[in-house]
């Protein structure tokens, strides 16, 4: 192959990955600023990394699930509504019903997998735009929400000792211990619903990249006619995408509850708002077709970096983080619709 | 079936709502050849091709093909598929945000023993098949980082792997460069060699003579006849997609052909192109003069008429109206210069739908206005009476939905449009298509008429009776550049040898 | 052939809403042993009109006012506007914050205004306005889908109206300031300002061409350019009057409650306002608008809510209602369920020719 024609090739690597590089360059230098900016307050401990985490295991998961929506072209913003509707059965089920801690996550993962099944069956097979459906799945479940209670319910060990027993259950990490102001080394450590979220992360990473189904995504997301033309089934892999998506919200929502202990109506509103903006931060382009779990996580990552900045400085409004994500969010749609525009000029 | 033929239709009928589109064609394709389907606009190339694709379901005949017992009727694009019919249209329908690889082998990858994609062996058999097929790209690539004519022969080499034995090519070549043609033709030929069976539907007369073994002329929906390349040389081979028949039309050209070399200038395009779609060019019209542009469909004659009206903005040249150097960037700028344009796709970019009659009638005419002056409703209600009047446009109530109407009578409505804001310069672009006869000499009147008024007309057709009863120059296009102009004496045969150009044999 | 064209007209749909309402309603009288019309009694107590027709009448305005918006925005792009409930918000936040003075907290709540009231109201307005040019801008001019463009203001837009009240609730303890809210003579003052924002969109789609080029850029863009038309800033414009209508229907609802309650002004009304335009019998896939259907679309869609209250449903419940309406409505407008249709109704009369 002619010079001439590799560096071509090696430049429009780069005008795919942009994004995703732009995403990994953000993090570290939020991430770095935060260290210099609060080394004080501890931010430059490994527990401070390992915090973000345990607080948005839920987020990574959703977020998975938002990807492969978005790589069809869709969009789900049922997610943070769905979340507080698991935390809600969950609380009141293993509370008020007395059902176990392991059946209760079994109801709750059925509950999202039917929740998926209606949406993705008006989306796929009505061709109702996903917006539409999805907004008013976001209303039906907060509803149920509080169809089911509208008290503020916290998970105890009263509630469920096996439940207590998972969220409270800590992972030392051998390494990297910090000592506290009486002396004691203390190892950081993360929960469960780590585990649960990185499990559920490398999983659909293998999906979307080695399976029949996790192509189609990507082939539907390009270009659906040319997709049916080619003999994939764009009905069902549209379908399955909205099921995964509250599939995985479910399990989510249950990490979610493993961290916050606690159920109410008002819970997890703007989670989805965090989701799209993880994966669009992450480099998922809202048109469909281009994307990446891991870009996903990483928003993810920024997303609760940005939190952790303006928790630990303590002064900052509540209300920021919202608007920052937001802010990127923004930046990053309108850098999309710039390489768009770049992309059909070029042509 | 006899030995080598590979694919036979016989007898196939269709009919659209009020329109016979095919009528008894008969088709039939041998191994190992490349067979060029021909025909204007409406002559009923793609019909016949989505009746043996199964987009379209045809109402009689048969379709026979080799190694296939009995008739085939396919319902859906994967029936042809199986039965090994496979179709590369002119925009490519492959994913481009995926790899070449993937584009080769969706829906039927190579899959490991724990049922995922195995991609080293799919990626290795794409490279053994482009190889094979020499296209030089390098496999892991995303589709989108090739140019259209690399897309193309990934999309040839899909159907050739999946045992196609009928290779169909719809307009391949309309939007690439030459010598993007012509590593397709290499293709071509090599797949012929090894004995598929490929239909070629282009408008590039140069190319079907480049690669074609056989050609079938195809005209108003009926077959005009199958010939061996070498019996049919260019100038008949455009007798015979345009039709020699005269029809009983009078003839309604005025006497005498009129000198305009005095008359006012209106319009002076120096050098105007849009990329990708018409080459530089030149041309000025008169006041009073109607001007045809003739060439074969995708020759660049919409395009040019486009790029003066700046529906698709030119990017380079000067355009000069009534003597005054002007700068359009939009179609109302071009309005505002007094122009207007009825554009060759009615229902995509000309009729508003779901709007009355009334409301489309005035909508140029109010947009020239400005939105905060609007035509009262009594002024709209007699505009738009004057003009379903003066066109005779057949609608129930001049506040029935335009899209309830009849084609012809959309285009009257249309015309209508442009007529109420009373153009200097009228650009009509297949006015006349798909209506019917009456109508159509009522539009040919109406453009001499309006030419008599000293409006100049610019008049783009696919039928060249009508363009000689009712121009009094053309402009001849080909491969999206203007070739030439024809003045004086304006006869078939000196206008169906430019358009064919080339040594006319 | 009657009975066809009854159904076809454009306000069947929103007028038979309205009437099941009623119809519930009087039902709901009757079993609680009220008079049969009580819905209807309307009185004057205290000077100022009573009953339960006003108080849908009243509490409805916001809803009434963003479906002006709404419908023109779902007519010219296709899509919908889900930032107006936290434009309304934001707007109220912003107007607040004018006429009580930044930093004020809910305890020391001012007596009198820091800046003159009309500056608090034109500040609303022009952030409404502002919002509506972000995301006009956005869709028009960066051909971004209409609610991925207007997502980013759903989330921000509240979350900078708690910074700009200090993240507190801050009350405008000065009369003048309930009057958006209260009432002016005997009638309620929203009741009013429903009425001239309705009124004037009616004119100027009256008197100007703009509704005929609103709805000729959402049928077909690309004719409407060569007729001569500037798509892109007639749907810029309809994003900018649906901010303005945000702007407005937040001055009212803080005016109500006399404070910025950042986290629950709007809440929930984008639904509320695409629900009113859906049932209103427009089309959300953008085209032919009918102002008045989306007008009845609000009304009955606070009578619902109302109805509910009245049955002892929690106002957090109702949103599953909702939710499924919006879900049944657009699924009839559905092409696959319309062709469905069609067949079964092909299939009909075949049998009835049959027979």
């Amino acid at each position: 192959m002619n010079p001439e024609n590799t560096l071509k090739q090696r430049k429009e690597i780069n005008g795919n990955t942009l994004l995703l590089l732009i995403t990994i360059v953000l993090f570290v230098v939020l991430y770095a600023g935060g260290c210099i900016a609060y080394s004080g307050k501890g931010f430059t401990n490994l527990q401070t990394f390992l915090n973000i985490l345990i607080s948005n295991a839920g987020l990574i998961c959703v977020a998975c699930g938002m990807t492969c929506v978005m790589l069809t072209g869709g969009i789900d913003i049922s997610v943070g509504s769905l979340v507080a509707l698991d935390c809600m059965l969950l609380a009141y089920g293993m509370g008020n019903w007395g059902i176990g801690a392991p059946a209760m996550c079994l109801i709750v993962l059925v509950v999202g997998l039917v929740f998926g099944f209606v949406q993705g069956f008006c989306v796929g097979y009505l061709q109702i735009q996903p917006f539409i459906v999805t907004m008013a799945g976001m209303f039906f479940a907060r509803g149920m929400t509080a169809v089911i209670s509208t008290d503020q319910l916290s998970i105890t060990a009263e509630t469920s000792q096996t439940f207590y027993d998972w969220a409270n259950f800590r992972i030392y990490l051998p390494f990297g211990g910090v000592a506290n102001r009486q002396g004691k080394i203390i190892m950081p450590y993360f929960r469960i619903g780590v585990v649960v979220a990185i499990l559920i992360l490398i999983l659909i990473f293998l999906v979307l990249r080695y399976t029949k189904f996790g192509r189609s995504l990507y082939a539907v997301g390009g270009s659906e006619q040319s997709a049916a033309m080619m003999g994939l089934d764009v009905k069902k892999t549209k379908l399955k995408a909205y099921v995964l998506s509250s599939f995985l919200c479910s399990i989510g929502g249950i990490c979610y509850c493993l961290n916050t202990q606690s159920a109410s109506v008002a819970q997890a509103s703007g989670l989805e708002m965090d989701a799209i903006a993880s994966s669009v931060i992450g480099g998922t382009l809202l048109t469909g077709g281009v994307g990446n779990v891991i870009g996903s996580f990483f928003g993810v990552l920024i997303n609760g970096t940005i939190s952790s900045i303006v928790q630990t400085n303590g002064k900052l409004a509540s209300a920021w983080p919202n608007i920052l994500t937001a802010a990127l969010l923004c930046f990053f749609i309108v850098l999309q619709s710039i390489f768009a525009f770049l992309k059909e000029k070029k042509k | 079936m006899e030995g080598n033929v590979v694919l036979t239709m016989r007898g196939i009928c269709m009919t659209f709502p009020g329109v016979k589109a095919l009528d008894h064609v008969d088709f039939t394709l041998r191994k190992g050849e490349i067979h060029a389907l021909m025909g204007e606009n409406g002559a009923g190339k793609s019909t016949l091709i989505k009746c043996l694709t199964g987009i379209n379901d045809f109402e009689a005949g048969e379709i026979h093909v080799d190694g296939i017992q009995g008739t085939v009727k396919n319902h859906s694009t994967l029936d042809a598929q199986n039965v090994g019919i496979s179709t590369v249209y002119q925009e490519v329908n492959l994913c481009p945000n995926l790899s070449v690889a993937e584009n080769l082998y969706i829906g039927r990858e190579p899959m490991t023993p724990f049922h995922t994609i195995d991609r080293k062996a799919m990626m290795r058999k794409a490279a053994e098949l482009t190889q094979r097929l020499d296209i030089k790209v390098d496999v892991a690539q995303n589709l989108e980082n090739y140019s259209l004519a690399i897309q193309q022969m990934i999309a040839i080499a899909r159907a050739v792997d999946m045992d196609c034995k009928v290779l169909i090519l719809d307009e391949p070549t309309s939007s690439l460069d030459d010598s993007e043609v012509e590593k397709l033709f290499k293709l071509m030929t090599m797949l012929r060699s090894k004995g598929v069976g490929i239909v070629f539907v282009t408008h590039f007369l140069e190319q079907v003579y480049a690669v074609c073994d056989r050609i079938t002329v195809l005209r108003n929906g009926t077959l005009v006849g199958e010939y061996p390349i070498a019996d049919l040389p260019r100038v008949k081979l455009v007798a015979a997609m345009m039709g020699k028949d005269f029809d009983d039309l009078a003839d309604i050209k005025p006497e005498g052909s009129q000198d305009f070399s005095n008359a006012s200038m209106v319009i002076e395009a120096k050098g105007l192109s849009h990329k990708g779609t018409i080459k530089p060019f030149d041309l000025n019209i008169r006041k009073g003069e109607v001007i045809g542009l003739t060439g074969l469909l995708g020759s660049g004659r919409t395009e040019l008429a486009r790029a003066i009206y700046g529906a698709d903005k030119s990017q380079t040249g000067t355009l000069r109206v009534k003597d005054q150097e002007v700068k359009i960037n939009q179609p109302i700028d071009a309005m505002n210069l007094g122009m207007g344009l009825l554009p060759d796709d009615r229902k995509a970019e000309g009729i508003i739908g779901d709007l009355s009659v009334r409301e489309n009638i005035i909508l140029a005419m109010q947009a020239k206005r400005g939105m905060f002056r609007q035509i009262s409703r009594a002024q709209q209600e007699k505009i738009a009476d004057e003009y379903i009047r003066l066109l005779q446009i057949k609608t129930a109530t001049r506040e029935t939905p335009i899209k309830q109407l009849s084609g012809g009578n959309q285009q009257k409505a249309i015309l209508g449009r442009w007529l109420a804001t009373d153009p200097d310069f009228l650009i009509l672009d297949e006015p006349t298509r798909g209506i019917d006869i009456g109508t159509k000499t009522e539009i040919q009147k109406l453009i001499l008429k309006l030419a008599g008024e000293g409006k100049s007309i610019m008049f783009i057709s696919s039928e060249i009776e009508e363009m000689l009863r009712t121009c009094n120059r053309m402009a001849v296009l080909r491969d999206g550049a203007k070739v030439g102009e024809i003045d004086g004496d304006l006869s078939q045969e000196r206008v169906m040898a430019a358009i064919a150009g080339g040594a006319s044999e | 052939m009657t009975k066809k064209k009854i159904t076809q007209h454009p306000l069947f749909l929103p007028l038979v809403c309205v009437l099941l309402v009623l119809a519930v309603n009087v039902i709901y009288d009757i079993s609680q042993g009220n008079g049969i019309f009580n819905f209807f009694i309307t009185t004057i107590e205290n000077g100022v009109l009573q009953g339960r027709l006003i108080t849908i009448l009243n509490r409805g305005s916001e809803v009434a006012i963003l479906a002006i918006g709404m419908t023109l925005v779902v007519s010219a792009s296709a899509g919908t506007d889900i930032s107006v409930g936290s434009v309304m918000s934001l707007c109220a936040s912003f107007c607040c914050m004018l006429v009580a003075g930044y930093g004020v907290s809910a305890v020391s709540s001012p007596e009198e205004f820091s800046m003159p009231l009309i500056v608090g109201i034109l500040g609303a307005l022009l952030m409404g306005c502002l919002c509506g040019a972000f995301n006009g801008t956005l869709v028009a001019y960066l051909n971004i889908q209409p609610m991925v463009a207007t997502l980013i203001l759903w989330s921000a837009a509240r979350a900078i109206g708690l910074l700009l009240c200090n993240n507190l609730i801050v009350y405008v303890r000065v009369p003048e300031y309930g009057i958006f809210g209260g009432y002016i003579g005997f009638l309620p003052t929203p009741i009013l300002i429903a009425a001239v924002c309705i009124l004037a969109v009616s004119l100027v789609l009256k008197k100007t061409a703009m509704g005929m080029y609103i709805q000729s850029v959402g049928i077909n863009k690309k004719a409407s350019r060569i007729a001569g038309l500037n798509s892109r800033r007639i749907i810029f414009i309809c994003y900018l009057l649906c901010g303005l209508c945000a702007g407005i229907a937040g001055l009212v609802n803080s005016s109500r409650i006399t404070s910025a309650d950042s986290n629950n002004i709007g809440l929930n009304m984008e639904l509320d306002a695409i629900l009113a335009v859906a049932l209103g019998g427009n089309s959300l896939g953008g085209g032919k608008f009918n102002l008045a259907g989306s007008i009845i679309g609000a009304y009955t869609i606070q009578a619902i809510t109302t109805t509910m209250y009245n049955l002892g449903i929690s106002s957090a419940v109702t949103p599953v209602f909702k939710a499924v309406v919006v879900i049944v409505i657009v699924a009839i407008q559905a092409p696959p369920v319309r062709i469905w249709f069609q067949k079964l109704r092909a299939q009909n009369h075949k049998e009835v020719a049959r027979v």
